[in-house]
């Protein structure tokens, strides 16, 4: 029921939405919550377990009851969720429909179901647990339910820096943001209300003579004006990190229609130098008999409704309350002409001065109304009394906003003032507190501490403080009525004063315990309005001081974060860089489909119109680098410019090998090994000059390498006068190779190259198509081959040359599977062999670890575990029927053995079809391997079930003479 | 979490990557012994409190040893490695 | 004898317009990295005639412009070097990276999307530079102008790098 002249809505901008189909009507500064009731819905949802019908509890982010489900996003809370034309929000939890729910009937058995039911029922049989049980509970009991589709809004992340992040723009936060501001601080105000003011706008109150709300805009528009302020409205700061970062979570686009390119939330990481909490304070339920009607809210969301929405929340309200601040809302609909029926306090001699009855000492003992309420029992010092009332408005008292004081591990302290916690200083380093989220509840007390906290924190002259409202707050705790029937705690998960008692009574004792146990608090709301005076009442039952009892931990976020939010920006192509050669688009318009490597892509195959698999292509591409020429782009390796005058000697220490040796102009395989004397990369180095290198790494571990490198220089040998920086990107690189290369790269060549110019792994500056690059003889395919560099720019030119000459010459492009062939064929390694646990001795290269001088991983490389003749040693493997494929991952054995783990004797690498040998071969590591060679053995791969028969041989299985490459 | 970086100043988290406990600074000589070289190949203290530890700068390239307290989180020192080896 | 033909990193990506912002690619000629050996950091700024950036800053001369790319680098771009054999480790960069120019009155609030430290014009100055990160790529972001910032990433990025931005600039406009 809308009260007319109050409130703080656009009443010249009606909006029209839907709640479960039916289409109302609100205003623009409604929410959800406030436009329901307004239209006289009650009823928003069903709880968790026992299905009952829930109204609206609160009027902010703390709401547990009134949450609905809009459009794909579930569980927002209708109490900050921003009505607009069109938006159609529905009810959760309830089926066929809200008033007629099924599964309500769990609240007939409820005495069945209490805290621990279903650990104490579920428990046997066993198999049972996640076959039947488990989706029972699931289905019976829940809040809202994602659609099981991926999440096609957009979501934005973003970064801020500030001075000073003030948290919460109510009294408190505008003083210490407005003397923050005025001192010259680069200042952030965040608010997770879609205007700033806090708590002022729904109280009915008086700053400086002018309504309290008027006085907070005036603030907000002084400061909107300061270049060095940010106010960030519509979020909510969520966490307290480590060297003053703070999440935040701003609602973009929640409040308006889904639009195209309109981030739906932004989650913000700021970084604050200093931050003031204003963050407010709850008020707390307390617990009576049927506490949970639609209808019954709390005492300071009635005034909200009130004062801000300009909405009464029923025909007669009463009130029900344990201090001051009760009667102010008695007094506020009064004023607003509502019928206030009742003023219960539970205090002995204290009188509401108002009009209606007041009740001193008085207890709500029932509650009666299906899906509204509609009496109230009221026990007080004349009797018992029966009052009929569609509002109910209760205070338990206010409980400061302490979380974010607690997420760095802080523990809040219990106060007797005010009966409730507050926040122990400094427990979030750069984090001061300020009003009523420190337990200083009158206006005037929030605006003072605002402006002194930031003054303190500053250096700096306090902003002029205004008079406020000085009314003092007086409670006497009073957290649940006795008697029969449910007082509820925790509404969001159906927890109430009985399940607390029963955790006490089965030693869950400690309150973590508890709160597991009852599952109390661990809802999306986080237990904002049950867990005081949850723990309150395990403290009476466990015979202990509150403060002795003690809270559970706070932890972010404060409000529910969607995780889409937090990894905006990582969906899709967002997920991780792409990089692709210059190549790229020759491979594609030639249909190669390309596969990841590392953050690279690049080409599998190349196939003809005339094939019908991958496995055709790559035969012909075998064949074609065997017999003519191929070629295919090698960028992606990792290429390091190694410069200065002790370059060799780096080269010497961070390889297993020697390079001081090497003459210019030549290139050497190099082997680098970790510290643990294990295989960290493998490549070949070519020496330019006297001082320079250019080291080439394998595609998968060039950053990790260039790390390394940096390490060696920076921390292990800052004696050497020596620079390393990566070159892969400036160099486009191409592998021409087969018998015909020379023949292919001769027509491009300034200069020819032959034998004796250029022989097997010698390097030379060339010039190419006209442009000067580089030219190195090595071959990773065990043919005649080349590998040619030009600056980055001319690689796509020279891909597309380098194919039509190899085309008129019967070769042509090749891809990733016959690359990887080709290198089987000839026993060369890639990562499938260098995992990690080899070590130089198991791949047979232990011979070229440098002996003379110190260099990484000798000493432990010659640990006596890492040379052991038993160990798995690589070999090369061929089945022994030419029909029986290997398997990549299979498991070797003897042949005969039984094939299980006791008998392990090894395991296979790298698989693949051989069209050079006409047969299924492989590289393993076999136990004992290089004295093995002639001896079949059995490969078993358990996955996917294959047995083949293979004879062990040396791994270099084509051409082990070598004779094709010198060519 | 924010570390400084000695040369472009106070970052973000996510431009570092942790290496592990500074003690990889104190590479033994060859001769060490087994017993030096298991110390600095594997064994590592496991502090409820102050530690150092290496972290690389992965935009700049600068490797760093960060003073940090395991229970308060507390960062109270990033110096160059370069400036504790040289 | 067969010519060899030049493309750009961006190629015809760029120039886009995207929420508000303007992308242009920064087409480089020469760029070189310039690691000065022990004790040369002066002897390398006198060959080359220029002042050598302190960290997170960027210099010029007369045709010479230096970027401070991490320790001990600089990224100076330039017609040509002169000789720096014993002074300096020299690597010709010309080609690795693709760099684009972000020019648009809401350039530092869409950057703020994608870049992980304050690029505001009273913190980041034209002439500051910053190795960071932008969205999952490593990055050197400089400011060239009071609404104009330039990012160099990796070259094979360049895709990656103009799709970041678009979207970045198009969530932004769609606010």
């Amino acid at each position: 029921m809308r009260i007319a002249d109050k409130g703080h809505i656009d009443r010249s901008r009606p909006v029209t939405f839907c709640f479960d189909g039916q289409s109302y009507q609100g205003f623009a500064g409604d929410t959800l919550a406030s436009a329901l009731l307004a239209n006289g819905v009650n009823l928003i949802g069903r709880s968790f377990k026992y299905h009952r019908p829930r109204g609206v509890l609160t009027a902010g982010s703390e709401e547990p009851n009134a949450l609905v489900t809009v459009g794909d996003d579930p569980n927002l809370r209708a109490t900050t969720l921003e009505i607009y034309n069109g938006l159609d929000a529905r009810s959760q939890n309830a089926w066929p429909s809200l008033k007629r729910d099924v599964m309500a009937v769990n609240d007939l058995i409820s005495p069945f179901l209490g805290a621990g039911f279903y650990y104490k029922t579920f428990m046997w049989p066993k198999a049972f647990w996640e076959t039947v049980y488990e989706p029972i509970i699931r289905r019976a009991a829940g809040l809202g339910a994602l659609t099981g589709k991926a999440n096609a809004d957009d979501y934005e992340k973003a970064f801020a820096f500030c001075d000073v992040l003030v948290i919460g723009a109510g009294p408190a936060g505008l003083m210490a943001a407005l003397t923050a501001a005025q001192a010259g601080a680069d200042v952030i105000l965040a608010d997770e209300n879609p205007t700033t003011g806090g708590r002022l706008l729904s109280e009915d109150e008086v700053i400086d003579g002018q309504p309290a709300s008027d006085w907070a805009a005036e603030v907000t528009a002084k400061l909107t004006a300061m270049k060095n302020v940010r106010i960030m409205t519509r979020t909510t700061v969520t966490g307290a990190y480590d060297q003053g970062t703070y999440g935040a979570l701003e609602r973009v686009g929640q409040h308006m229609p889904p639009r195209a390119d309109t981030p739906r939330e932004c989650f913000w990481r700021i970084a604050a130098k200093h931050s003031i909490l204003c963050a407010g304070a709850l008020e707390r339920p307390i617990a009576f008999p049927n506490n949970d009607r639609p209808g019954i809210m709390m005492a300071s969301a009635v005034r909200s409704y009130l004062n801000r929405y300009g909405v009464a929340p029923g025909q007669s309200v009463a009130v029900f309350g344990n201090n001051d601040d009760a009667h102010r809302t008695a007094r506020d609909l009064e004023a607003a002409g509502v019928n206030v029926t009742a003023v219960i306090d539970t205090r002995s001699n204290v009188d509401y001065d108002g009009n209606a009855r007041s009740y001193s000492a008085g207890r709500i003992v029932a509650t009666t109304g299906r899906h509204a309420l509609e009496s109230i029992t009221i026990e007080h010092a004349g009797g018992t009394r029966t009052i009929r009332t569609d509002c109910l408005a209760m205070s338990g008292g206010w409980n400061p906003t302490v979380h974010l004081t607690c997420h760095m591990n802080g523990r809040p302290q219990w106060s007797e003032n005010i009966s409730s916690f507050v926040p122990t200083p400094d427990a979030v380093p750069g984090m001061v507190v300020a009003g009523a989220c420190n337990g200083s509840f009158t206006t005037t007390a929030c605006l003072t501490e605002g402006a002194s906290v930031a003054s303190a924190l500053l250096g700096a002259e306090p902003a002029q403080v205004p008079d406020g409202d000085d009314t003092p707050y007086d409670i006497t705790p009073f957290w649940a009525v006795e008697g029969k029937g449910r007082k509820w705690l925790d509404f969001q998960n159906d927890v109430h004063v009985k399940d607390i008692k029963l955790a006490a009574q089965e030693n869950f004792r400690s309150v973590e315990h508890m709160k597991r146990y009852t599952t109390q608090g661990m809802a999306t709301d986080q237990g904002k309005s049950s867990n005081v005076a949850a723990l309150a009442i395990l403290a009476d039952a466990t015979g202990r001081g509150i403060p002795e009892t003690g809270t559970t931990t706070f932890r972010p976020p404060y409000v529910p974060v969607s995780i889409a939010a937090m990894g905006a920006g990582a969906q899709g192509h967002g997920f991780a860089p792409k990089r692709l050669t210059t190549s790229h688009a020759a491979s594609v318009a030639r249909n190669a489909p390309m596969i990841e490597a590392g953050l690279w892509y690049r080409p599998s195959y190349f196939p003809q119109p005339n094939e019908a698999t991958w496995l055709d292509s790559c035969n012909r591409e075998v064949a074609m680098v065997r017999n003519a020429v191929g070629v295919c782009d090698v960028t992606t390796l990792g290429k390091i410019d190694v410069q200065g005058p002790d370059a060799a000697a780096f080269l010497d220490f961070a390889y297993a090998n020697t390079f001081s040796t090497l003459k210019v102009g030549k290139v050497r395989y190099g082997l680098m090994l970790r510290e643990d004397g294990h295989v960290m990369d493998d490549g070949t180095t070519a020496r330019l000059s006297e001082t320079q290198f250019v080291m080439t790494t394998t595609t998968a571990a060039a950053g990790n390498v260039m790390k390394h490198l940096e390490f060696v220089r920076q921390a292990l040998r800052p004696d050497l006068d020596v620079q390393v920086i990566s070159v892969t990107e400036q160099w486009a690189q191409f592998a021409v190779a087969g018998p015909k290369s020379r023949d292919l790269l001769n027509t491009l060549l300034e200069t020819p190259i032959d034998n004796e110019t250029l022989p097997y792994m010698g390097c030379a500056e060339a010039v190419i198509g006209g442009i000067a690059g580089r030219i190195f003889r090595i071959s990773f395919s065990g043919e005649h081959a080349y590998e040619v560099a030009v600056p980055a720019r001319y690689g796509a030119s020279l891909f597309n040359i380098l194919n039509a000459q190899a085309e008129a010459m019967g070769g042509g492009p090749y891809g990733m599977e016959a690359l990887n062939v080709l290198r089987i064929e000839k026993g060369f390694i890639t990562h499938a062999e260098i995992h990690g646990r080899t070590t130089a001795f198991d791949i047979g290269m232990d011979r070229m670890i440098i002996r003379k001088k110190d260099c990484i991983g000798q000493t432990a490389a010659a640990r006596p575990g890492l040379i052991d003749e038993s160990r798995e040693q690589l070999v090369g493997l061929m089945s022994v029927d030419p029909a029986e494929k290997l398997s990549g991952g299979g498991h070797i054995f003897e042949d005969g053995a039984e094939a299980i783990s006791a008998n392990d004797q090894g395991y296979v690498t790298s698989v693949c079809w051989s069209p050079s040998l006409n047969g299924h071969i492989g590289l393993g590591f076999l136990t004992g391997g290089r004295a093995r060679h002639g001896e079949v053995v059995k490969m078993v791969d358990h996955v996917r079930g294959v047995t083949t028969r293979c004879t062990v041989c040396d791994p270099v299985m084509f051409d082990s003479e070598g004779g094709r490459l010198r060519g | 979490m924010r570390i400084t970086c000695p040369h472009c100043g106070e970052r973000d988290r996510r431009e570092f990557t942790y290496q592990g406990d500074a003690l990889a600074l104190n590479r033994p000589a060859p001769d060490a012994g087994e017993g030096a070289w298991d110390d600095y190949l594997h064994n590592r203290e496991n502090p409820a409190g102050d530690t150092r530890d290496l972290w690389y700068h992965d935009p700049c390239g600068a490797w760093i040893a960060v003073d940090r307290n395991t229970v308060t989180h507390a960062i109270t020192g990033s110096t160059l490695v370069t400036k504790l080896t040289s | 004898m067969v010519n060899l033909i030049a493309q750009t990193p961006c190629g015809d990506m760029l120039p886009r317009e995207a929420g508000g912002l303007t992308l242009t690619e920064v087409v480089i000629a020469r760029m070189w990295s310039v690691a000065p050996l022990k004790g040369q950091q002066k002897a390398v700024a006198t060959a080359l005639g220029i002042v050598l950036p302190k960290p997170n800053r960027t210099t010029s001369g007369a045709e010479m412009h230096a970027l401070w790319g991490g320790p001990g680098v600089f990224y100076v771009r330039a017609p040509a070097l002169p000789d720096l054999t014993g002074k300096a480790a020299v690597t010709d960069q010309s080609d690795a990276w693709a760099v684009v120019s972000v020019s648009g009155p809401v350039v530092v609030d869409v950057l703020a999307r994608l870049v992980p430290v304050d690029l505001r014009q009273s913190t980041f100055k034209t002439g500051h530079t910053a190795r960071t990160l932008v969205g999952h790529m490593t990055a050197s972001v400089t400011r060239t102008g009071p609404d104009t910032i330039e990012i160099m990433v990796m070259r094979s990025m360049a895709g990656t790098l103009v799709h970041e931005l678009t979207r970045a600039a198009t969530l932004f406009a769609g606010r």
